[in-house]
């Protein structure tokens, strides 16, 4: 901003408009990966790796996280990290309970009876 | 004490009362905490998506047109919407309210233009007979694996729940803007800032619902068809 400021507010439009652009170009590369066939697994580490990258530029520019004060920073970014993290707890029973799944020899009735009352 | 000061870390005069600890008003530190909140309503929502996918055989159902194409202009619009905020909020900190306001309308029609694309996808889906209990005839068919194990009913359940709770925090945002944008000259900088924190909250949370939802979903061997 220019020195003149009544209110400091750091990061020039130039430099907005770069991270927008960026924004723009890896969900370009996001949209374009979705149609590469890979792995499930890849393809959702990819995806989610480019996607807290874009998280990271939004919150650090344009939420002006970056240029604030660290104690903020510190009290705000890695209590969610954590909390997120904590949530994965999940992920034993979910592959677990794909396990459990009854093997149908053929579809079962109910899926095709479901599907014609509509 | 002053390296200590520039680590970060508090001192006894941060927290002796008369200052701002944060060095941010108590309204922005609400924001904030609220922002914390809302994403982890959103992250235990998509958790709980990825539960359902993980453990079921999962439609991967959108074809490029209209799905992704639709969620792609989608996606442009709300970065987009996040520049123009970024520059009203500018605009706001030079006191340039009127240039603070125009910038403001403009982040709200972007945002209006994300609602109305969205609708216009829910109703391609609704139409094919995707619903929040159900499956189209023809995706279970395409995605009813060899073993004869049929796709998750779920499907529309956690596509409309996390998009839809999207939707009404992009509409929530743009009626929160419009009030922001008709009170600008009395309001303080820091409250046009605060907005603009909701706002881009909003684009980031699309910045995960997008990839994980619709390009996860892509239907790449044009099952569906």
């Amino acid at each position: 901003m220019s020195a003149h400021a009544e209110e400091h507010f750091a990061g020039s439009n130039k430099l907005f408009s770069a991270i927008w652009f960026w924004l723009l170009l890896l969900t370009g590369i996001e949209i374009f990966l979705g149609y590469k066939p890979m792995p499930i697994q890849f393809m959702l580490t990819i995806l989610l790796g480019l996607s807290i990258v874009k998280a990271a530029l939004i919150v650090a520019y344009f939420m002006h996280l970056k240029f604030e004060r660290l104690s903020l920073i510190l009290t705000v970014v890695p209590m969610l990290v954590i909390c997120i993290c904590l949530l994965f707890v999940f992920f034993p029973d979910s592959f677990r309970s794909a396990g459990l799944r009854y093997k149908f020899k053929e579809p079962p009735p109910m899926a095709r009876e479901t599907t014609e009352e509509q | 004490m002053s390296t200590e000061a520039r680590a970060g870390s508090f001192t006894a005069a941060d927290w002796d009362g008369g200052t701002l600890p944060y060095r941010v008003g108590h309204r922005k530190l609400g924001m904030w905490l609220f922002i914390v909140s809302d994403s982890l309503t959103f992250s235990a929502l998509l958790m709980g998506y990825a539960y359902l996918r993980a453990s079921n055989v999962w439609p991967t159902p959108f074809p490029f047109y209209p799905s992704i194409v639709f969620s792609s202009v989608m996606t442009f619009c709300l970065l987009s919407s996040s520049l123009t905020m970024v520059f009203g909020v500018s605009a706001s900190a030079r006191g340039d309210k009127a240039a603070a306001r125009k910038w403001i309308i403009a982040t709200i029609l972007l945002g209006l233009a994300f609602v109305v694309l969205h609708m216009i996808e829910w109703k391609h889906l609704l139409d094919e007979g995707l619903r929040p209990f159900f499956l189209p005839e023809d995706w279970v068919k395409a995605f009813t694996t060899t073993d004869g194990t049929p796709p998750s009913p779920l499907f529309g359940a956690t596509f409309f729940a996390i998009t839809g709770l999207h939707m009404f925090h992009v509409l929530t945002g743009a009626i929160y803007l419009a009030v922001v944008a008709l009170r600008v000259k009395k309001l303080k900088h820091e409250d046009v800032e605060i907005s603009g924190l909701y706002w881009h909250f909003v684009d980031l949370v699309w910045m995960f619902v997008f990839p994980l939802i619709y390009i996860m979903s892509v239907d790449v061997h044009h099952l569906t068809k």
